[in-house]
């Protein structure tokens, strides 16, 4: 994985050192709270409902575990034993003090970590594919090209200050396991008729109060253009962004305004402009950046079968591993999902473990799922069943990845000071009500998806299910949502109707899933399902 | 009721104006009638909170009850986090912001 040079290190600490100052100077009354909000936001650090909120970035969702066990570190030392993993592949922490801020990014600096550009107008994190150079059917490694983008984008002056904040991700499989199509830019690693290697680029997607699917702009940007054109992107919006209005800033609603076909000339335009202007970082950075990600040692003869003679090990491996492309390993995924828990949190302990196994089993590396779980991408099937044995005494053992159990939930408004209604309470309710191993199968791949407003943090829209909480006169109201999709089939969900108490939201959805499998053909899924015949079926179950 | 609400700067804590200063527990709050922003205006000055403002609550035979559910999660804690609540010790305690 990437290793921070002089220059990186330098900047991070650089960075820290300002906001030490920052935060002395606003504690003794320097700088007032309108001075300083936007200068601890540049730094990840939110107020949220019940104290300050720290969220740090994981690019493309990649750690070793060193700084795995800092992450589990700081929540000890800094905050109240946990952290939360979020859907864009970061940490949380809920509990953090002013003061002790500085402190705690200085740890993270320690470890090549930050918290900038988790906040503001900026672009953000930039998010991949979980199993990023590990997946069997991945084109090629979109880490290198994340990188990349990463470099290119942190503290770029020109798009520190844009009409609203800005995410890519970037994928290299026909599988989408990153929801590329919902965000502002989403790239696709492919491969042209001459067999390069070049970048599709999709951009004015996203999920909040608009959700839109981003269409296709350009088929294939060749490697050594890539951030040239990502800078006409970003350009054209940073120049025609709706800045007069907070709710219409993000690109999405400007490609819809303009149209696809008038946005792309746009950027063509200043594309061409830019090709002469020299921005491009020459291709040896890039050559550079790869050499971080080269494929760990793999022992070319380990062997390539499991023995699934214990029953729930075979439910998990079944449930929870993904096809690795060298044979013998396989990529496992840790569910943070256990029946009745909170979706994407983790204890101190739980983390250090996840990044001991980590260092033991996975060549020192572990990533973070925009689905909120962890993955050990690179563990030998010969080891596999002593991973799940050590996970499992841990709490870390469940079986459900990608099943009814496997929900995202934003925070909600148990701790988000944006939330109308509570998610967490629900992902409970319905994990207890589906979470058995038999109710799993049965209803088989089933993505359900919480938010508890319109920003939806919970991908909502995009869910198989979708719940959004609303606030109704001051009571907790959820809307159910149908057939939504953040794969390569990308779908937004339709709302059902009228929305639901609590307990009548937990109703509904085993009134659906009963739809869902009163009418199934074969192996369908929920979704395949619902996309056959409808949603009146379901709206007659619902509300007749 | 008027009642009066904010964060401490350093912890970020959440604090109610009890009258003469800042409490952690709603039931301490006090009426601050029509000087809310005379006191809110005093005391972020002082830097003794942030981000403060007026809501809108209630005293009953329980104590103060915020108008807002979100408030009253506020006021308590995260309520799938009974052991992180002002309550610690009550595992029904997030059924009073209901």
């Amino acid at each position: 994985m990437y290793k921070y040079d002089q220059y990186d290190q330098q900047m991070v600490d650089t960075r820290v050192a300002e906001f030490r100052d920052q935060v002395r100077r606003r504690i003794d009354g320097h700088l007032t709270e309108d001075q300083f909000r936007p200068l601890r936001l540049q730094n990840g650090l939110y107020l949220q409902l019940h104290a300050y909120m720290l969220r740090v970035a994981i690019p493309y969702g990649t750690l070793n575990s060193q700084q795995m066990t800092m992450l589990g570190d700081i929540a000890d030392k800094y905050d109240r034993g946990y952290g939360h993993f979020t859907t864009r592949q970061n940490i949380q922490y809920n509990w953090i003090k002013l003061e002790e801020t500085p402190d705690l990014l200085a740890d993270l600096a320690s470890v090549e970590m930050h918290a900038i550009q988790t906040s503001g107008n900026c672009i953000r994190n930039i998010s991949s594919d979980q199993f990023a150079g590990a997946a069997a059917d991945e084109l090629v490694d979109p880490r290198p090209y994340a990188e990349l983008l990463r470099q290119w984008s942190s503290f770029h002056p020109e798009f520190l200050t844009l009409p609203r904040k800005f995410k890519f991700a970037v994928i290299a499989s026909e599988t989408d396991r990153a929801a590329m199509k919902l965000h502002d830019i989403g790239i696709k690693m492919v491969r042209n008729a001459a067999g390069e290697v070049g970048a599709q680029f999709y951009v004015g997607g996203g999920m909040g109060r608009t959700p839109m699917i981003a269409p296709m702009i350009r088929e294939f940007v060749p490697l050594d253009q890539l951030i040239t054109y990502s800078e006409a992107c970003l350009r054209v919006y940073n120049r025609y962004g709706r800045r007069d209005n907070k709710y219409k800033a993000r690109i999405k609603i400007l490609v819809h305004e303009l149209g696809a076909q008038e946005y792309t000339r746009q950027v063509e335009e200043e594309f061409a402009h830019l090709l002469d202007q020299g921005i491009e970082p020459p291709i040896a950075e890039l050559e550079r950046i790869k050499e971080h990600f080269a494929d760990p040692a793999f022992e070319a003869d380990a062997p390539d079968d499991l023995d699934l003679s214990d029953p729930d090990f075979r439910l998990w491996a079944q449930r929870n591993c993904h096809a690795h492309k060298q044979p013998g390993y396989i990529s496992a995924t840790v569910s943070l999902k256990p029946v009745g828990g909170i979706p994407g949190d983790a204890s101190a302990d739980q983390i250090r473990l996840m990044a001991q196994l980590a260092k033991q089993y996975s060549f020192d590396e572990l990533r973070v799922t925009h689905v909120q779980n962890i993955v050990f991408p690179h563990v030998r099937k010969a080891d596999l069943y002593e991973v799940w044995k050590t996970l499992d005494d841990a709490g870390l053992g469940t079986a459900n990845l990608d099943t009814v159990g496997d929900i995202i939930a934003c925070p909600g408004l148990d701790y988000c000071s944006l939330a109308n209604a509570r998610s967490i309470p629900l992902a409970q309710k319905i994990s207890e009500r589906f979470g058995s191993a038999e109710k799993q199968s049965e209803l088989g791949e089933l993505k359900l998806k919480i938010s508890g407003c319109i920003n939806a943090c919970g991908h909502h829209h995009a869910g198989h299910i979708g719940i959004l909480g609303v606030d109704r006169k001051g009571v907790e109201n959820y809307q159910l949502l149908l057939g939504g999709s953040e794969g390569a089939d990308t779908s937004l969900g339709q709302i059902t109707g009228p929305g639901f108490d609590e307990d009548g939201i937990v109703d509904a959805v085993d009134k659906a899933t009963k739809v869902y499998l009163a009418n199934k053909h074969g192996e369908e899924r929920f979704l395949d399902t619902y996309r056959r015949i409808g949603m009146a079926p379901f709206k007659e179950a619902l509300y007749d | 009721m008027k009642i009066l609400t904010g964060n401490d700067l350093k912890s970020g804590a959440v604090v109610w104006w009890d009258g003469s200063e800042w409490s952690k527990f709603v039931n301490s709050a006090e009426d601050v009638g029509d000087n809310g922003d005379a006191i809110i205006a005093r005391e972020e000055g002082a830097r003794r909170v942030f981000s403060a403002y007026i809501i809108d609550g209630e005293r009953d035979a329980d104590g103060v009850r915020p108008a807002h559910i979100k408030e009253r999660i506020r006021a308590l804690g995260p309520t799938v986090r009974p052991d992180l609540t002002l309550k610690p010790g009550d595992p029904d305690a997030g059924n009073w912001v209901i």
